[in-house]
């Protein structure tokens, strides 16, 4: 298999704060990962570090066999694709072309977006449930419905590695199974690789393969979701008791 | 999303906009010319007065309201992407004052125009390294320390402006009120602003796409290949850089860099491919009218025209404003 992401010996802090210490793993293409921890951890800054858009105190970061300092921003930009939390539109912006954004690393400097463009951001914004809203206004989308056109603008970006910071933020339940679904049929069927912020374990245990945790200070623990989650390491992780539910295969985590 | 047909065809209107602006400019006034005339001072052919009002007077005065008034809108648009504030304008970040200072400084000691010209775009590049310096502080210079910069040295150049003004000689007062309401009487010779003009258009073209990613989060735009930092100080030192050049020619016109923009943007949307080149030509049509109108309306007396574009902007601006209430 064919590995995405490459992370060795990584130190991370923020001013003071140890957000991971000598933190090493792969992703590789079709996988997906959970970060998981609590408020102020550091979760955000990880991912950003993962995008090579922060630097490290220490270690390597490399998508595709390359760092980021060889393949420069427009390159990396076609290798992965970043879902910030919260979104700022201070301009008046069409979906459309909220969701065509995402085309930017593909064109040249003088191309103006074309047909191509345009089907592939309207694909994106069907895939998210958007279709049909292509010339409403930005502000006048409701918060979860915003939500899933950032994620449209990053499948329109159709990066090999998906970093999202919070995707389910405002979204209904049945949306956040949606989006969830969505992800992983592109990394079952593309091959592209996931890593995500969650906050639902029981949904990270759906919908991931492996898991990320940051139990802060510097100390994580990475691997195969079903080894590194359970109730004692949650417990940790959370600083609040949780109880496992069995139900057939599917083990269920609620906080007591 | 303007198609790129759709761009051209909006920017070719604008400049026949821009041109029927500079004609009426250069035909209008206490000597009216014809067309027929007006073709012939222009090509050289003709002699006399009327040909020499036109070829001394009015076109470099016309050109000059052109540039500035491109110059200011360019200055707008761009100082609102910066910020990501719709309601900056090119002075929001301390320039005008600081070349108010220069100017009235040069005019207190009464120091011929070229000095005042002069102690303006010194006083504008001060203001402008000023904010630049000390807003950037530990590297990290978000919007918020940026804009608060500038309105503190703003504040601070008003003050020195108070000064100057209360110590000035009487027949001293006159010239320096008309200055700092934006006048084109004094312009000189309009091939600064027009060459900063033609600079500030093609600089911002080639980075233009990138800019309507500026206009989002900075996390946003850098994963998607956009130098966030770097495309920032650019466009800062291009804005305040046709700012000053704008000031200097002019004085502090206000409003046009404002309310073009806005009233571009309203027209055909927030893609600065259109946005950028669209409100420089809007906005030098905007001015040279203006300017058309100061000289004309209340002739022999002239008005500085930085009263008639506050008077035109102030209510389209508050019209605007109540439409659409969620740019605020």
């Amino acid at each position: 298999m064919n590995t995405l992401l490459s992370v060795r010996e990584l130190d991370v802090n923020i001013g003071t704060v140890r957000v991971a210490a000598g933190l090493g793993f792969e992703l590789a293409a079709g996988e997906r990962l959970a970060i998981l921890g609590r408020n102020g951890t550091g979760k955000t800054t990880l991912l950003a570090t993962l995008a090579g858009l922060r630097e490290a105190e220490a270690g390597t970061v490399s998508l595709c066999g390359e760092s980021y300092a060889t393949l420069g921003p427009r390159r990396a930009a076609l290798l992965r694709g970043l879902l910030p939390q919260g979104q700022i539109d201070a301009f008046q912006a069409t979906v459309l072309e909220t969701a065509l954004i995402g085309r930017h690393p593909h064109l040249g400097r003088w191309a103006w977006e074309g047909r191509d463009d345009e089907r592939i951001a309207r694909e994106a914004l069907a895939a998210v449930d958007l279709a049909g809203l292509g010339s409403r206004e930005v502000h006048t989308l409701s918060g979860g419905e915003r939500q899933r056109l950032a994620i449209a603008a990053l499948l329109a970006q159709q990066p090999k590695l998906y970093l999202l910071d919070e995707p389910l933020a405002h979204l209904d339940l049945n949306h956040q199974i949606a989006v969830l679904d969505l992800l992983s049929r592109r990394a079952r069927e593309d091959g592209v690789g996931i890593v995500m912020v969650l906050h639902d374990i029981n949904l990270a245990l759906r919908f991931a393969d492996r898991a990320l945790l940051l139990f802060g200070e510097g100390r994580t623990l990475e691997g195969p979701i079903d080894r590194v989650i359970g109730a004692d390491s949650l417990a940790r992780l959370y600083g609040h008791p949780l109880r496992a539910l069995e139900d057939g295969a599917r083990r269920y985590y609620i906080p007591q | 999303m303007p198609t790129r047909r759709r761009a051209l065809l909006v920017i070719l209107l604008l400049a026949l906009l821009g041109l029927a602006s500079l004609v009426v400019a250069l035909a209008a006034g206490s000597l009216p010319v014809a067309p027929a005339e007006l073709a012939a001072a222009l090509l050289g052919a003709a002699e006399g007065t009327a040909a020499n009002v036109v070829r001394e007077l009015r076109l470099p005065r016309a050109l000059a309201a052109f540039a500035c008034g491109g110059l200011l809108a360019l200055a707008g648009a761009l100082m609102q992407v910066l910020l990501r504030n719709p309601l900056a304008d090119p002075y929001v970040l301390g320039i005008s004052g600081g070349a108010s200072v220069g100017a009235l400084a040069a005019m207190l000691f009464g120091l011929p125009l070229a000095f005042i010209h002069g102690g303006s775009f010194a006083g504008a590049l001060a203001a402008t390294l000023l904010v630049f310096g000390l807003a950037r502080g530990d590297g990290s210079w978000t919007q918020t320390r940026l804009l608060l910069t500038g309105v503190i040295v703003a504040a601070g150049s008003g003050a020195a402006v108070a000064l100057i003004l209360s110590v000035a000689p009487e027949k001293e007062l006159r010239g320096m009120l008309f200055w700092l309401m934006g006048d084109l009487a004094h312009a000189g010779s309009p091939w600064p602003a027009l060459a900063m003009l033609a600079l500030g258009i093609l600089a911002t073209l080639p980075f233009a796409r990138d800019l309507n990613l500026l206009t989002r989060s900075d996390l946003a735009a850098r994963s998607l290949g956009v130098p966030v930092l770097r495309l920032r100080g650019g466009v800062y030192l291009l804005a305040s850089l046709a700012t000053a050049v704008a000031v200097t020619t002019t004085g502090s016109v206000g409003f046009v860099g404002l309310v073009v923009p806005h009233l571009v943007r309203l027209a055909i949307g927030n893609d600065q491919r259109v946005l950028l080149p669209a409100a420089a030509l809007a906005g030098g049509a905007l001015l040279t009218l203006a300017d058309t109108l100061a000289r004309t309306v209340a002739a022999p007396q002239q008005l500085p025209v930085g009263v008639l574009t506050a008077l035109i902007g102030v209510p389209v601006f508050l019209f605007l404003l109540t439409r659409s209430p969620k740019t605020a």
